[in-house]
């Protein structure tokens, strides 16, 4: 929060802010392939925000230029009011992928951050047996990764980025790889470990029902070249109980209306291939 | 537990079938045990086959020795080297020397060629100056150095040596290159974000998935260090495996090449498997190797 504060008058008012971005590719037969175009957005400190949008629209290309692992062509991407030149120690990444090392076991995994940010051992490795503790893998430290189940390496993916602390945390489609009932336990431990941190959080999905269940709001976005459709804002009170949460009528009010919103953006998406 | 000791006796497949859960266990371990010692039997076989129909085919006189050699002639050699002594000296002492160039010319072109191929494959610039003259160099028939070296260095080691790195460096740069280039951009991108700078990345990410790659080369190239170290002594040497070769060649000694190839074999296995227990440790968090242990 101090960082976001000391940044500039302005700066304070948005974490990440998205302003007319463009980003192009050019495809291997030469054609330039629009991912993004004229894409306005930005996040509160604090804000939870769900992205949906068609399959292959633009949004982990999102999420890349906010992390500052791609620049745009056109447009600014603005973290805490700066122009993204780079990555930011203040970003944490859940990939789509799986991205835990696999030659480290998970304690090596979870202190990578501190590691890299120059931590001695001993203290990244006390800070990641508590982080360890929190995501429940006690007694799974000296594991590889291949030795776990999605569920767990997704879980040693959230310590590792939590122990950064993150202020700005962009979650890629963290959770389709799981089953029902893991998705809603990661789903319940996600909202628990960011009530405790409240980094303003970016949370890419293709279920709109979980958008719906963790988001401040959800902003449904077009079929390529990607741009902010709509933004719905989700007033159901917190703390919310994942579990029984979608049975609530004004669940189902929010869902069907972001649903027809997003049905139509999908067969434009379809009709265009 | 009684079932396991019953066990001998209900190897035949009829007793076995009625067997209880435990037992079954037991029998499949068992029969793993029996088909390894199988393989291990035909493997013998195969080697009794071809050395005594070689052995039996110089006795009948259908192969002719002077050419082709004769494998209790081939034994007789093996020991009266390793007893007497060779033509040009104890036979330890030529091993030592072979194993000595081979060793040396396979560190130094394994170092460079690690270095190189870190270096270049993380460097975009340099890999495409450079990428062009290491294609030229990986296409002419290295051996043929053997001889300028042989030239400049004289006949001592060093040019054994120099003709065992370039041997070996090339084919551990392609693979070290390649490892470098084929590690996981999001294992990198993860990286980045966690805040690694790029030497970091290079010790954390780059290093750990080209080491498969480069550890595959070393199993091939230390065969060609060998290559190397003999080829030159092959070409001009006071000593050495390879200048065994070359005299009992002189000689028309049949048995004292296949001799020498022998000794040679059991230098490269050893080798082999040396690397592989290197191998073996450093992968350790690979899936396929802890499935099979
Ligand atoms: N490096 C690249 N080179 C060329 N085209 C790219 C590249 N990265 C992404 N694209 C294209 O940009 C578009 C958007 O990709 P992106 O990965 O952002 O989609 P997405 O919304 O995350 O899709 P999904 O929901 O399936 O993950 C796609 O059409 C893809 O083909
Ligand atoms: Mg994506």
């Amino acid at each position: 929060m101090s960082a976001a504060l000391a940044s500039g008058p302005m700066a304070g008012d948005s974490a990440v802010a998205l302003d007319g971005v463009a980003r192009r590719f050019v495809t291997p037969a030469g054609d330039v392939l629009s991912a993004l175009e004229d894409f306005d957005l930005s996040i509160a400190p604090g804000e939870f925000c769900a992205i949906v949008g068609p399959t292959g629209c633009g949004k982990s290309t999102t999420l890349g230029l906010i992390a500052g692992l791609a620049r745009p062509q056109a447009g600014s991407v603005r973290v805490f009011g700066a122009p993204v030149s780079g990555v930011d120690r203040r970003v944490g990444f859940v990939f789509q992928q799986d991205a835990v090392f696999p030659w480290r076991d998970v304690l090596a995994n979870v202190s990578a951050g501190p590691r890299f940010r120059g931590v001695g051992r001993s203290r990244a490795e006390e800070e990641a047996r508590d982080w360890i503790d929190r995501v429940h893998l006690r007694g799974f430290e000296k594991s590889l990764p291949h030795q776990l189940s999605g569920g767990m390496r997704k879980r040693v993916a959230l310590a590792q980025t939590f122990i950064n602390k993150p202020e700005i945390l962009l979650m890629d489609e963290p959770f389709s790889a799981l089953d029902v009932q893991t998705r809603e336990l990661m789903q319940e431990e996600l909202l628990q470990l960011w009530s405790a941190n409240r980094a303003a959080v970016l949370f890419v999905t293709h279920d709109l029902d979980e958008a719906i269940l963790l988001a401040d709001r959800v902003a449904v976005l077009t079929s390529r070249p990607a741009r902010v459709k709509s933004v719905h804002a989700i007033d159901l009170p917190r703390p919310r109980a994942i579990a029984t949460l979608r049975y609530d009528p004004r669940f189902i009010e929010i869902a069907r209306l972001i649903a027809e919103d997003l049905r139509a953006e999908v067969l434009k998406a379809r009709a265009a291939h | 537990m009684a079932n396991v000791a019953t066990l001998p006796t209900a190897r035949a497949p009829d007793a076995r079938s009625p067997a209880p859960e435990p037992l079954r266990i037991e029998s499949l371990a068992d029969r793993q045990r029996r088909r390894r010692r199988l393989v291990l039997a035909l493997r013998l076989a195969v080697l009794v086959f071809l050395v005594g129909g070689w052995e039996l085919g110089v006795r009948a006189g259908a192969i002719d020795p002077f050419f082709f050699g004769q494998p209790s002639a081939i034994a007789d050699k093996l020991v009266d080297w390793s007893v007497n002594g060779t033509s040009i000296g104890p036979l330890w002492w030529q091993v030592g020397v072979t194993i000595y160039e081979a060793g040396a010319g396979f560190l130094i072109g394994a170092v460079l060629g690690v270095l190189c191929g870190i270096a270049l494959g993380r460097n975009a610039l340099l890999a495409d100056v450079f990428s062009i003259y290491i294609k030229v160099a990986n296409s002419i028939p290295r051996v043929v150095l053997g001889s300028i070296f042989i030239v400049a260095l004289g006949l001592g080691s060093p040019s054994k040596i120099a003709l065992a790195v370039v041997m070996v460096f090339f084919v551990v740069f392609a693979n070290a290159f390649q490892g470098v280039r084929e590690a996981d951009k999001n294992l990198i991108a993860n990286a980045r974000i966690l805040g690694a700078t790029r030497w970091q990345i290079t010790q954390a990410v780059v290093i750990p998935s080209a080491l498969s790659w480069i550890l595959a080369s070393l199993h091939v190239s230390f065969g060609f260090a060998l290559v190397g170290a003999i080829v030159g002594e092959f070409l001009g040497a006071r000593e050495g495996m390879g200048l065994l070769i070359a005299t009992a060649q002189g000689a028309f000694d049949a048995n004292g090449v296949f001799a020498a190839m022998i000794v040679i074999a059991v230098v490269a296995l050893l080798a082999e498997g040396l690397l592989t227990l290197l191998e073996n440790r450093l992968l350790s968090w690979r899936p396929e190797k802890s499935a099979g242990e």
